[in-house]
């Protein structure tokens, strides 16, 4: 029996680093990552039948419900080898899998010696696997390449592994074929891990370097660190000190996961494990990071520590403004356990008082509003979101512009905007629309590569403004869904851009702003115009709706005067209908934001505000 | 010796086949499965009726009735001996006043002179007949089966037989109607010998075969525009010929007025029997079961055939004064709104919203243009009616 159980394995703080081999699965959406983990939690049987559920890692629901993993855990796993019947310790460490968390997945990968690369056998792999092949192999790791879901009747073995052996420099014969779902191969797989992975090196006399790759805020405990000991021992009775911001911290707990938490005495060099120290904010415990003994501390921090870096911004209004104070209460639980969440007061003339806020990316920013309204029960709208400009006035200067009402009036001598390089893989047929796709949004061609006969990887430059602005659903709905797209920030480019403002009767409202290029300027004011249009109802007056850039209209549309505004009929059993029907409509208009003399139902400025082309998608998503 | 008011609508929930746009609480012989013969089911409906009024005379005690309305479904259907009985009934119970205007629905295809002469004779004293349109393409959109030259010759009709009160029932907005079709049918109406008419834009409401084909796409819908513009073309008309306007749909000769209507718009006192039908007595409102057969039911097990009812609040109480009487002309005072109501009215006077001679004696009386906005009006006037605004 390859599994040991855990009273004979070996221990925590006491297990040799040659018995311990550290890896991460790398995988996609979808690619049965959470299922081949829950086998190997089965396998292991550190996990028992009864105890055993779906996607035992995930902790959130959204987790579960969007098939994706937030945030990382590490698992520790005792393993008998079948081939030399050594006991080792395997710790698996699960990785974000998406693009807006490549910082998250690069360390923890620093945290491990190998990597399984795992693809569904009838998809082939995709972009952001591929984007995380790629920072593991800049980490030197191992790479096992692993085909999963052999079991589908649709599966494509050889196909895809000739994809991975082109990949990794393999021969497609090494790539290791498994089903998560049957168990197939599981075991197999453990036993190739700890003949293939290198153990862990470190120095066991040197003061201790723990790496950070991961920080959890619980309720019970505060903040849950998890560490992959580098160099030296970390013990409960140690004071620690973070070595980028100089902070001691008590030692409260020390454990390993397995997978439930289990204090032990300490972690030794090559353990993964965890540790609270009483600290209440994710912040004061930064992945990446490096901890220390604070009465013996090592003066040199692991490498590769950053700060995790808003790319993407946008405003968060309660739709009932009486809720503020509960979106502020909800936003300061959620940074507890979101370092790159962050948040700033904004008050906007139609939408009221609410929070300009910072994400890593798009899917970022989905989860957190998805968390606020889940969590806390608000209803929320979101102004389109933005990037950051640096924007460079003719006196001479520097704005940092993450909101378009701050975007200075005044000449402008230069603005700048984030770029990001772009991969996106798909089948060879849809070449044509994905670089059209691509050159419409600004995008400049890097390169392009054949993964295999039919599956291509192209690359461009693209202004991280056009991601932002539905570049996803639309390479998915010209691709029939088949493309994947990762993408990295790589510095900022001087861009020819405008803002755009949207006047409702002479009145500019704030929320429609844009910062657009110029030669999109004109398709921005009709498209929002006509929008507004479709989106406002018609009142008493006549509303002229306006997009201008600066003092220069460019486009308008008008809302003709309300004639009629009566029930014709009212007799005797009308009376209740019709008074009700008028309570009604005066709620409704209640609920109407006043923009001047316009009333604006919140209905358009979410419909107007979600770069969903289909308003009917737009309103099923409130 | 009562003095108490209590007016009657008589519900008849029987029509020979339903119209595409409307949902009044009525039904055809194929929905009820009914083999009977038509005497048949109005003589039996006829006793359900009677012993509901004889609930009402329990309920409501004595009182003098100054106005009874048969409406539909299409009552015209009925035997004049079986609405006289119910008149009978009524005048036996409670106290007939003098002048009692009593009010038949018709269909110009279910009458006859014979017939007619019998609606008289029970004591029916005005008409109003369907009329809807006189363009046969609208009738044909609206679904209705009358042909429009027969609601000339039963108005003609009814005048030879000897009623002085007749009225027609026009409606205007219909998919496909033109500008030009609207004034045929206004001059068709005018032609005629009658006392009153009443004009209504069309409403498609959800669950009718209309609506069903809006949205299917196979006919248009209406355009509010349009029928504004009708609505203004309509009340011009009908003054010229002179008519006036007494409530926001409905015009009459002088001394001609639905007595029955005012009497809803002014808040009184009534009576709704037979299925579905709504009462109001003193600030409740209730209504009965819909269904034919489940007023059938409650009323042979002998008990109340309501089905539901609302206490009004003083809030509520002042919003239907406000919203009934900006449809009528001077129904509603300038000293009965505060300062921040009158603000809002003449802010609708600069507009020409407002009749200026009447808001300058006091009265509150809408202009063509703010007729057609008089919801918007009333829910300016009472947005905030946390305290009660009016009747201060």
């Amino acid at each position: 029996m390859p599994a040991i159980p855990i009273s004979k394995a070996p221990q925590p703080a006491s297990t040799n680093p040659a018995q311990i081999r550290n890896f991460c699965i790398i995988a996609h959406i979808d690619h049965g990552k959470s299922t081949l983990a829950d086998r190997m939690l089965g396998i292991t049987e550190v996990v028992d039948q009864r105890n055993m559920r779906a996607q035992y890692l995930d902790r959130m629901d959204i987790e579960r419900e969007r098939g994706i993993t937030i945030k990382s855990q590490a698992v520790r796993l005792p393993w008998q080898s079948s081939i030399d019947g050594q006991d080792y310790i395997l710790n698996m460490i699960d990785t974000p899998g998406h693009v807006d968390f490549t910082y998250e997945v690069s360390r923890s990968l620093a945290a491990c010696e190998g990597a399984i690369l795992l693809v569904d056998c009838a998809q082939g792999i995709e972009a952001q696997t591929l984007a995380n092949l790629y920072l593991a192999m800049e980490n030197n790791l191992t790479i096992i390449p692993v085909l999963n879901k052999i079991d589908l009747p649709n599966a494509q073995p050889e196909k895809f592994a000739a994809e991975l052996a082109k990949l990794i420099g393999c021969k497609p014969e090494d790539c290791f074929r498994v089903s998560g779902k049957t168990g197939e191969g599981v075991k197999e797989l453990l036993d190739e891990i700890v003949k293939q992975i290198p153990a862990p090196v470190g120095d066991p006399a040197a003061p201790a370097r723990a790496l950070i790759f991961d920080s959890v805020y619980d309720s019970y405990r505060g903040v849950v660190t998890y560490v992959r000991v580098v160099d030296g021992h970390l013990s409960t009775r140690d004071q620690i000190q973070m070595i980028s911001t100089g902070v001691r911290h008590e030692m409260l707990e020390v454990g390993v996961i397995s997978p439930e938490p289990l204090p032990s005495k300490g972690l030794g060099v090559g353990e993964v494990g965890y540790l609270i120290t009483g600290v209440k904010d994710v912040r004061q415990s930064r992945v990446g990071d490096t901890i220390t003994n604070y009465q013996k501390p090592a003066s040199i921090p692991l490498a590769g520590y950053k700060d995790p870096k808003p790319m993407v911004f946008s405003g968060l209004f309660p739709l009932d403004g009486a809720e503020y104070p509960m979106l502020r209460e909800a936003l300061d639980k959620l940074q507890l356990n979101d370092a790159a969440l962050v948040f700033e007061p904004e008050s906007s003339a139609a939408l009221g008082f609410g929070f300009r806020c910072g994400f890593l990316g798009l899917l970022h920013m989905e989860i957190v509003r998805e968390r606020l309204e889940r969590e806390a029960g608000l209803t929320l709208i979101s102004t389109a979101p933005n990037v950051v400009y640096s924007v460079l006035t003719d006196d001479g200067k520097e704005l940092t512009v993450t909101n378009p009402s701050e975007y200075p009036d005044g000449k402008i001598a230069s603005v700048r905007e984030p770029i990001v390089r772009a991969t996106v893989l798909a089948p060879s047929e849809f070449i044509g629309t994905i670089m059209e796709l691509c050159q419409q949004r600004r995008g400049v061609l890097l390169g392009m590569d054949y993964l295999s006969e039919d599956r291509v990887e192209i690359r461009y430059h693209v202004p991280l403004a056009e991601i932002v602005f539905d570049f996803f659903d639309q390479l998915k709905s010209r691709t029939r869904g088949y493309a994947s797209l990762d993408y990295e920030p790589v510095g900022e480019e001087e861009g020819d851009l405008v803002k755009v403002d949207i006047l409702l009767q002479s009145e500019k409202v704030d929320a429609f702003s844009a910062i657009v290029h110029r030669e999109k300027a004109y398709a921005y004011g009709l498209m929002m115009t006509s929008k507004l249009r479709e989106l406002i109802p018609r009142q008493q007056f006549e509303i002229p709706i306006q997009a201008a850039i600066g003092g220069k209209i460019i486009a308008r549309e008008n809302i003709r005067a309300i004639r009629k505004d009566v029930l014709a009929k009212c007799y005797g059993g009308d009376i209740s209908r019709k008074r009700k029907l008028l309570e009604k409509q005066k709620e409704g208009k209640k609920r109407m934001k006043m923009v001047g003399r316009v009333e604006v139902p919140q209905e358009a400025f979410i419909a107007a505000l979600t770069t969903d082309a289909d308003p009917e998608k737009a309103k099923a998503k409130k | 010796m009562a003095t108490n008011e209590l007016s009657f609508y008589i519900h008849i929930p029987y029509c020979v086949k339903r119209c595409g746009y409307c949902d009044f609480n009525t039904y055809t012989p194929a929905e009820l499965k009914i083999e009977s013969s038509l005497q048949e089911v109005s003589t039996s409906y006829i006793d359900l009726l009677l012993d509901e009024l004889k609930l009402a005379r329990s309920t409501a005690g004595p009182a003098i009735i100054p106005t009874i309305f048969f409406g539909g479904g299409t009552p015209s259907l009925m035997s004049p001996r079986d609405l006289g009985r119910v008149i009978e009934y009524l005048a036996g119970e409670f106290e007939l006043a003098e002048n009692c205007e009593i009010t038949l629905e018709a269909n110009p295809d279910s009458i006859s002179r014979e017939k007619l002469e019998g609606f008289l004779a029970a004591g029916i004293n005005r008409l109003s007949f369907g009329m809807q349109s006189a363009v046969p393409h609208v009738l044909a959109t609206l679904d209705r089966t009358h042909n429009p030259e027969n609601v000339a010759k039963s108005v003609a009709l009814a005048r030879e037989v000897g009623f002085t009160e007749v009225s027609v029932d026009l409606i205007y907005g219909t998919p496909g109607e033109s500008l030009e079709d609207w004034q045929v049918s206004i001059d068709a109406a005018l032609a005629m010998p009658i006392t009153h008419i009443s004009a209504y834009a069309l409403i498609v409401e959800t669950g009718t075969k209309l609506a069903a084909a809006i949205k299917r796409g196979e006919i248009a819908s209406p355009d509010d525009d349009l029928m504004a513009e009708k609505y203004l073309i309509a009340d011009t008309a009908f003054t010229d010929a002179g008519f006036s306007w007494y409530e926001l749909s409905n015009w009459s000769r002088s001394g001609s007025q639905a007595r029955h209507n005012i009497a809803y718009w002014e808040g009184a006192n009534w009576w709704g029997a037979g299925p579905g039908a709504h009462s109001h007595i003193n600030g409740r409102r209730w209504w009965n079961v819909k269904h034919p057969s489940a007023y059938r039911d409650r009323i042979t097990a002998l008990e109340s055939p309501e089905l539901g009812f609302e206490l009004l609040t003083e809030d509520e109480k002042n919003l239907e004064r406000v919203l009934l009487q900006i449809r009528i002309p001077g129904g509603l005072k300038v000293d009965e709104f505060t300062g921040r109501q009158i603000a809002i009215l003449n802010g609708y006077q600069e507009r020409g919203a407002l009749d200026s001679n009447a808001w300058s004696a006091g009265h509150l009386t809408l202009s063509r243009e703010g007729r057609l906005i008089a919801d918007a009006i009333v829910r300016d006037l009472t947005i905030n009616l946390n305290q009660p605004d009016i009747g201060l």
